[in-house]
């Protein structure tokens, strides 16, 4: 099989560890070679943040660079059009419709796009929108949009729904199960 | 058993399997999990310094105490733990001693580039550079093995990429070593130049020793491809890079020991093939020794010295292929780190910047403080250099400066270097005012206990320093706690201080709003018809209000309710 390759992008805090470890443990399950590459430190602090998952019969550079990747996973529309040029040809778009400002624009020095997401359609990328945020909050916690994403994801994969059940086990801690496989569930329900 | 780690994570899995007993770090990006991983195993013994020269010197004393002992730092840290490293060359090992140094090629987390291979050879250290995260566990196992058969300390190099980058590992149990019999040995332990000459001798002949274990070590190995032109001689996240861009349409050698290098086995190497290409990030480290040994490569005349290779640029610059991609013809605004909503640090920055006070700044996330709309920082240079660099900058600009002038830093990196900065202003006489910006932890790199703290990296109790006798100790009669939450307060007592004839220290206290313990209030809200939409509000820097229809807007899922934002408005909107 040849090299796959996922890009989770948001904002610093969003939470793009926990998706790609999700997405990292559901892929060792399946026996794959995987390699995750995170971005710790300064970037965090409320930045633009991304995260490469590539896996396959056997990975080599960790990272993804313009043209190469599958999937690009999403938490925040600008993020979203921000790595566009990193997208292969035919590759597909799992977006959150939240918007977060970046400072240039907190502070007037530029604007926020508009219609970001039918501009990437009208470019012919398949774009799958959710409202993560909203459907995260219905599951008890604003914070869990980045597992409801991942429940979109899973509908798009191969891999059965039994080993991102086990992967969430793995993954998040056992005093905020229930309220992660909730967003999950959500998320699979909305891509439907 | 098979594990997906973090290369951080998988190094700390190679100290617990090679037997480490003690470790003694100083967090910094991207080297902070190998610390914090490791110190999970109820079996080793971790801690987290006041900084890497501590560090160094106690791992140090612990291997010739007899136990297999670590430390890990960022590549500006080996700059602090210079001094000891050199003369531990010397002194060697009793029990093998392991030392990570991990380099920010791209500086995504970082205010410099350095090459931390030329520490390696400066001190002729041995170092090993693993190229995935399996690699990470199996070279530290064996640096501890190669540490004590050749009597030095060894030290493991990462990048962001390898550090920061989940792969999988084979894992095996621990191997408990028992404590190595300490023996007195001056002529091996004190190094002093009668001493000392004599170790200089043995560091001589034990390079050679090296270069000959080099020339056939496991650690170093060549790919070669039938039929292949091309030679590619590389190591670390560049052999990723290189594999993935060329695949088997060259051949290579993979260096994993980056120092000493081999000579015979590059000679054989390179006779093979009708031209050699060096594949390294940063420095011409191997290409300079391939010259030097009559090799003739290319490499840094294609690569350049700056930044992360990748696969693209490799298959760019020697394949000339480029990737297809498609853009958006939009203009996307960038998003630069910020300081987090609910941040204490907010506060004296807009004090600061509303007063164009000039700010000496320092390594933390107060460093954030220079970017726009606060713009508030002149300098940062390097841990501690905040209260040293106002000192030198207030001598040569007299009292004028001084009433003019701060500087900022956080707790943690007082307590690094920056208390030593303190005493000079104190001793040498300048009237200097230092801010510290106690947040109550090392915040940059996701939250570190340190001396201030009151908890150890476990997280027991331990012994804090106070800052304020400290402070007071060292000379300075001045010493002031402000709530940076209470912005006229905080304004205040800056404008005093500057004003004050002596100097003074500020000690600006309140938690990072991303620590557990700290309990929020309930997000603020803006009522629209009492905002005037002056934008005062946006001053702040806060990620959290942005302009929505006009009108200021706090987005609940960031506000914490520190409330800054409403001493601020004039019009009461904020609620």
């Amino acid at each position: 099989m040849a090299t796959k390759s996922v890009m989770i992008v948001g904002v610093g805090g969003q939470g793009s560890l926990l998706a790609s470890r999700l997405l990292g443990n559901v892929i060792l399950a399946k026996g794959y070679d995987v390699k995750v590459s995170e971005v710790h430190g300064m970037s965090q602090r409320g930045g633009s943040v991304v995260t490469y998952v590539k896996y396959g019969e056997k990975v080599f550079s960790p990272v993804i660079e313009k043209g190469e990747a599958d999937v690009i996973i999403s938490f925040e529309q600008l993020e979203a059009a921000r790595w566009i040029p990193y997208l292969k040809k035919g590759g597909k778009v799992i977006t959150s419709v939240q918007k977060l400002d970046p400072m240039p624009v907190i502070t007037g020095a530029a604007s926020y796009p508009e219609d970001l997401i039918e501009k990437m359609r009208a470019k012919g990328i398949d774009v799958t929108a959710v409202d993560a945020l909203s459907l995260a909050e219905e599951a008890g916690n604003a914070k869990a949009s980045n597992v409801v994403l991942m429940g979109v994801v899973s509908t798009k994969t191969d891999f059965e729904d039994e080993i991102w059940q086990q992967a969430l086990e793995q993954c998040v801690p056992p005093k905020f199960l229930d309220l992660n496989k909730k967003a999950f569930e959500l998320g699979k329900n909305a891509a439907k | 058993m098979k594990k997906l780690l973090l290369g951080n994570a998988a190094f700390a899995r190679g100290l617990y399997e090679g037997g480490c007993k003690f470790i003694s770090s100083y967090p910094g990006t991207p080297s902070t999990e190998i610390t914090e991983e490791a110190a999970k195993y109820d079996e080793i013994y971790a801690e987290w310094a006041p900084n890497e020269k501590v560090a160094m010197e106690a791992a140090i004393g612990a291997s010739i105490a007899g136990a297999r002992s670590f430390c890990g730092m960022k590549h500006v840290g080996l700059n602090v733990a210079a001094d000891p490293l050199y003369t531990a060359s010397y002194s060697g090992v009793n029990a093998g001693m392991v030392i990570a140094v991990a380099d920010d090629q791209g500086m995504h987390s970082s205010q410099n580039e350095q090459d931390s291979r030329h520490h390696a050879i400066a001190s002729k250290v041995p170092m090993l550079e693993p190229s995935d995260s399996q690699e990470c566990r199996d070279f530290v196992m064996e640096a501890f093995e190669l540490s004590e058969k050749f009597d030095a300390p060894v030290i493991v190099r990462t990048s962001t990429r390898i550090a920061h980058s989940q792969s999988i590992v084979d894992c095996e149990d621990r191997k408990e070593l028992p404590l190595k019999e300490y023996t007195k040995n001056p002529q091996k332990y004190v190094m002093m130049p009668a001493y000392a000459k004599p170790r200089h001798v043995f560091v001589e002949e034990r390079t050679q020793k090296l270069i000959e274990f080099a020339e056939t070590s496991s650690l170093n190995r060549t790919e070669i491809n039938a039929g292949t032109k091309t030679g590619i001689i590389t190591s670390g996240a560049a052999y990723q890079y290189a594999k993935e861009a060329l695949g088997d349409t060259v051949s290579y050698l993979k260096l994993g020991m980056v120092n000493p290098l081999p000579v015979k086995l590059i000679k054989d190497f390179a006779a093979k093939f009708d031209e050699i290409i060096v594949i390294e990030e940063l420095d011409d480290v191997i290409e300079t020794h391939c010259r030097k040994i009559g090799v003739n490569t290319r490499g840094k005349d294609i690569f350049g010295y700056i930044g992360e290779i990748s696969q693209t640029i490799i298959a760019e610059k020697l394949l000339g292929k480029k990737n297809e991609s498609v853009s958006l013809d939009e203009n996307i605004p960038v998003r630069p780190p910020v300081m987090c909503a609910g941040c204490p640090h907010r506060g004296v920055f807009y004090a600061l910047s509303k007063n164009k006070i000039t700010v000496s700044g320092d390594i933390g996330c107060y460093t954030l403080g220079a970017v726009a709309p606060l713009n508030s920082m002149d300098t940062t240079i390097c841990m501690g250099a905040s209260i040293s660099a106002l000192h030198g900058f207030n001598k040569v600009r007299g009292a004028e400066a001084e009433k003019r002038s701060v500087a900022v830093i956080g707790d943690s990196t007082f307590m690094h270097s920056g208390m030593t900065g303190l005493v000079n202003i104190a001793y040498n006489a300048t009237n200097s005012t230092v801010i510290i910006l106690d947040n109550s932890i090392t915040g940059m790199t996701g939250h570190q206990q340190n001396p201030t703290t009151g908890k150890n990296l476990k997280g027991d109790p331990a012994a804090a320093v106070n800052l304020e006798e400290l402070c007071k100790a060292i000379g300075i009669k001045r010493v002031r706690v402000v709530d940076p939450y209470k912005l006229e307060e905080t304004e205040k007592a800056i404008l005093e201080e500057l004003e004050a004839p002596e100097a003074s220290v500020i000690i600006s206290r309140r938690p990072c709003a991303l620590l557990k313990y700290v309990k929020h209030n309930p997000p603020l809200k803006v009522e629209n018809d009492k905002c005037k939409s002056c934008k005062m509000c946006l001053k702040l820097g806060c990620p959290a209000i942005s302009i929505k229809n006009g009108k200021a807007c706090i987005d609940h899922t960031q506000c914490v309710g520190c409330g800054i934002c409403a001493e601020l408005c004039k019009f009461d909107a904020i609620v």
